[in-house]
């Protein structure tokens, strides 16, 4: 008797690709910070998308020179098809800032392989130029590869950028995506696992087009501001500043740029829910924005703007934490008649005992 | 693994014939690496060695003019695994050039979280990253002999670990599949959250400031964390034993494996973890709150303890160039003439160091890295003696065994060995195990280190846990002090990153840092020849490594190189590549950059 599918199997839909490759580069100016990141991750982790646990996916084959069993050629090897376009459909991901390869006469900020013709490294960007226009999509990972971040700051010597910046704001893939910006110095794990997740729906065509702000950041991961999700906020509407760190107070004063910072972590804690920034006693010192670091250094000092909205919510947070204090005093108090005497004085008047 | 040019056969590789082979880059490391040799298939050894780095990124030219309050969130930047070792050796810095103390409990909450980071790192290295390198498909494609006897090899310690033979353990190490591989990934993530219960979010801190930390300490945080530290005080009874099966079997299945990796033993350690009591970070102090540390600092040559002197250690620090794509500094200004006890300072000491980066052609002949060379004046001899950290725990080890100054019940240094007591837990009993001090300095006792490093860094924390709650039940819970930033100044720290010495100098001006020159643990392994001709730790190591894998060069993996490497966990963002070469007989030297090259 031939063996029939079960009737449920009607609810798995295929993937519009059934394989895809994810070529992750490690080799711009960077710490390889993001890569280590994305290992914490649980929402979904690592494994959980290259064992298949989530249905309805293509198969994923990761590249990532972190985690790879290759080695050497063995490994660039997929570059290479990449290039040659046999490695499709792949997604590239960028991790650490694009450098400027052009202020100077010769030599190289960033490379990766050697050029079997020259004997000179090929450079990161050379790779960049190559593998873009045969990318489905191309993501950023991490504040580095998004906007430049630290080693792109005042006095930096290598010029560096981030990858908009060098392919262009306006840049789209071949498949007509934008560049996927997931900032975050480094990236919280689960922000990028999700944001790989969402792109996976979307390539095997179950989610449409992925929603960007004009940072190119996800927007429902980055729509929020450090101060909407900090539970510390509380302590900031009621005129209660820390003026020494280690406070369990709104360390705005302190050097926190939360009220102006695009950020879940408070909100999602770093991982499994704990830690994170100003939520446990850390500044905010603006790592997913464009403009970190300069806009938010030195990080120690209050930034300009918390001055006048903590004097300002001073008056009213007096006020109000007095008139709580009352109220609070008031409802710590049972009501009256809950007592043992023998009278009943709840407000029942019995007529049967 | 070939690439597209001709391919020599074993056949064809004369005896004596040297053949060219390179990694580039070499994956399952942080950073980015590349080793070229020249393998003797005739000899089975590999003849030459040489390392590049090919990212820069300046970090000492960038901080020049910053507020030096701002140092430990930017030096954390330097690296994407350790990045909080680098910024607790800013505070270290800071500390001492601001002339702030922070409160016990501070210090406690600080060195539980480095803890975390050394119980996290390691373990994602050696059983993710490393261990791959012993795993069934690996053993498979490089020797299958190893395999066939790896099946009928009963585990010596099978009944503390599960893995009835050794080649169950191999399986068990497979990429994404093996079930130890996944356990210590998802170890890994416990790990790290008791690292941002202590210090925020990992690897980039949040908490830490020079002066103490943000971190609240309450009841709940330390239980929070004691509840995680003991399941993986747990877990580490079946790790210890089941690396010693491992790695033991390597020794019996290929007689000569102790000469891979194999170097003379020049070690040094920074030391980690200060104790409250004693350390005030003055530099007129540290002779003495160094060798209070719970992992003293030391330097060790030809198995002998030099120094555990702080003091010592920093004033002889050398950065030689040799083969990298900078101008050199020795007439240029000096910035610190004197240390503040009035010894002299060297030019090439990293006080005074200036970075002149001159990108240009990779040539091997010349300049063909970005690492500088640090080394260590031996006064005794006036030697630059190329000292490596093994990876980090070895050094470590070595050191804090030697001294025999360490004992905080959980770990006891004999002058011989170090002791770790792992006390009752959910389903063992009480545990102490014993790292001895090994005949050599080679990859697998590298290796077999990290994992015993573990195992101390959990007894430390079971430590500094209840030192910590003293502290909070005292209602001495106050976790910053201030302090201002002085118009002139200089400081120093030292610290161990998870691979080994790490330090940090700075000189402030006009209230601005002048010069910062840090110095993690990749520069000391994976440098260059420098300017006497002395080649880098990889290099000698990896120098003279007999080859056991049974490829001929057609398919050649070069394992026995990747775990001589692998077992320095080389973590440059500043690498160096390999790449692998096809059979022609070339002439090439690469000289790891290293230097400053990812600050």
């Amino acid at each position: 008797m031939a063996e029939q599918a079960p009737y449920g199997r009607v609810t798995q839909k295929k993937p519009a690709a059934a394989e895809i490759h994810i070529l992750w580069i490690t080799a711009g100016l960077g710490c390889d910070g993001d890569s280590v990141s994305i290992t914490a991750a649980t929402q979904p982790s690592v494994e959980d998308v290259l064992l298949g646990a989530i249905p309805g996916l293509p198969k994923v084959h990761l590249h990532n020179p972190v985690l790879a069993y290759e080695n050497g050629d063995d490994f660039l090897k997929y570059w290479y098809q990449a290039e040659q376009g046999k490695l499709e459909p792949f997604v590239l991901v960028v991790e650490g800032s694009i450098p400027n390869e052009k202020i100077k006469k010769e030599g190289y900020w960033a490379g990766l392989g050697t050029n079997p013709n020259t004997g000179q490294p090929i450079t990161t960007n050379e790779w960049i130029d190559r593998l873009t226009p045969k990318a489905l999509a191309v993501v950023a990972c991490g504040t580095c590869a998004t906007y430049g971040g630290i080693h792109a700051m005042e006095g930096n010597p290598t010029g560096c950028m981030g990858l908009a910046d060098y392919l262009g704001w306006d840049w789209k893939s071949k498949a007509g995506l934008p560049i996927v910006n997931v900032p975050g110095c480094p990236v919280q794990p689960d922000n990028f696992m999700e944001t790989l997740l969402y792109l996976l729906y979307q390539v095997a065509g179950h989610a449409p087009m992925i929603p960007l702000d004009n940072q190119l950041r996800p927007t429902w991961l980055f729509g929020k501001t450090v101060h909407d999700g900090c539970d510390r906020a509380g302590s900031y509407e009621q005129g209660d500043f820390a003026t020494s760190y280690g406070s369990s107070k709104c360390i705005v004063k302190l050097g926190c740029w939360g009220p102006v910072v695009n950020c879940n972590v408070p909100k999602r804690g770093w991982m499994a829910g704990l830690g994170g920034c100003p939520n446990v006693g850390g500044i905010c010192i603006g790592c997913t924005m464009p403009g970190f670091p300069d806009k938010f250094m030195p990080f120690m000092d209050e930034p300009p703007g918390a001055k006048i909205s903590t004097a300002a919510i001073g008056i009213y947070g007096q006020a109000i934490r007095a008139l709580r204090s009352m109220t609070n005093e008031t409802v710590n108090q049972e009501p009256m008649w809950r007592h043992r005497r023998a009278e009943l004085t709840t407000g029942y008047h019995p007529s049967s005992y | 693994m070939g690439s597209a040019t001709a391919e020599l056969k074993k056949e064809d590789a004369k005896p004596g014939q040297l053949v060219e082979m390179n990694w580039d880059p070499i994956t399952r490391i942080v950073g980015s690496l590349g080793i070229f040799t020249k393998i003797d298939f005739g000899k089975r050894k590999v003849a030459e060695c040489h390392s590049t780095s090919s990212i820069f990124r300046g970090y000492s030219i960038f901080m020049k003019g910053k507020d030096p309050r701002d140092a430990h969130f930017i030096t954390s930047r330097i690296c994407g695994i350790c990045g909080d070792n680098h910024a607790t050796c800013a505070t270290y810095a800071q500390n001492m050039a601001f002339g702030v103390k922070p409160p016990p409990i501070a210090e406690w909450i600080v060195n539980l979280g480095e803890a975390a980071e050394y119980m996290f790192d390691h373990n994602i290295f050696q059983d993710n990253l490393v261990g791959v390198d012993f795993c069934e498909q690996m053993v498979k494609d490089t020797n299958p002999g190893v395999w066939e006897k790896a099946t009928k090899t009963a585990a010596p310690h099978a009944e503390l670990h599960g893995y009835k033979t050794i080649a169950e353990i191999m399986t068990a190490l497979n990429p994404f599949s093996g079930t130890f591989y996944l356990e210590a990934l998802q170890m890994s993530r416990m790990t790290r959250e008791m690292f941002c219960l202590m210090e925020g979010r990992h690897v980039h801190p949040s908490t830490l400031y020079p002066g103490g930390v943000g971190t609240v300490p309450t009841i709940q945080l330390f239980t929070d964390y004691i509840v995680r530290l003991m399941k993986y005080v747990e877990f580490m009874k079946k790790v210890v034993p089941l690396h010693d099966d491992l790695f033991d079997f390597f020794y019996q299945a290929l007689p000569g494996y102790e000469e891979v990796g194999r170097r003379r033993i020049l070690l040094g350690c920074w030391g980690s973890f200060n104790n409250p009591d004693v350390c005030d970070y003055t530099y007129q102090k540290m002779t003495d709150w160094g060798r209070g540390m719970y992992v003293t600092p030391g330097v060790v040559v030809d198995g002998q303890l030099v120094t555990t002197d702080l003091v010592d250690i920093n004033l002889n620090i050398r950065i030689l160039l040799g083969s990298s794509y900078y101008d050199d500094w020795q007439n240029s200004q000096s910035f610190v003439k004197q240390d503040p006890l009035g010894n002299p300072v060297d030019q090439r000491h990293p006080w005074n160091q200036s970075t002149f980066p001159r990108p240009q052609k990779r040539d091997f002949k010349g300049n063909y890295t970005w690492v500088m060379s640090p080394r260590w004046y031996d006064k005794r001899t006036g030697d630059y003696l190329a000292l490596d950290t093994g990876g980090g725990p070895i050094a470590r080890f070595w050191a804090t065994a030697l001294a025999g100054i360490v004992d905080i019940g959980y770990i006891k240094a004999t002058g011989h060995s170090v002791k770790i007591y792992l006390p009752k837990t959910m389903s063992k009993p009480e545990v102490e195990f014993e790292w001895k001090i090994p005949k050599w300095s080679n990859a697998i006792e590298r290796d077999r280190a990290r994992t015993y490093f573990q195992a101390y860094a959990a007894a430390a924390a079971l430590y500094f846990a209840e030192q910590a709650l003293a502290e909070l039940h005292a209602g001495r819970t106050k976790t910053w002090n201030d302090f201002k930033v002085p118009e002139e100044a200089i400081g120093c720290g030292f610290h161990e990153a998870v691979r080994g010495v790490l330090s940090h100098h700075v000189v402030i001006r006009n209230h601005k840092i002048a010069n910062y020159h840090p110095y993690p643990p990749t520069p000391w392994n994976a440098n260059p020849r420098d300017s006497f001709g002395t080649p880098g730790p990889y290099e000698d190591a990896v120098q003279n490594t007999p080859i056991f894998e049974e490829n001929g060069p057609e398919n050649f993996k070069g394992i026995d190189i990747m775990r001589a490497v692998r077992s320095f966990d080389p973590c440059l963002p500043c690498g160096v590549h390999m790449y692998l070469g096809n059979g022609k007989v070339l002439e090439t030297h690469h000289s790891p950059m290293f230097g400053i090259p990812q600050h």
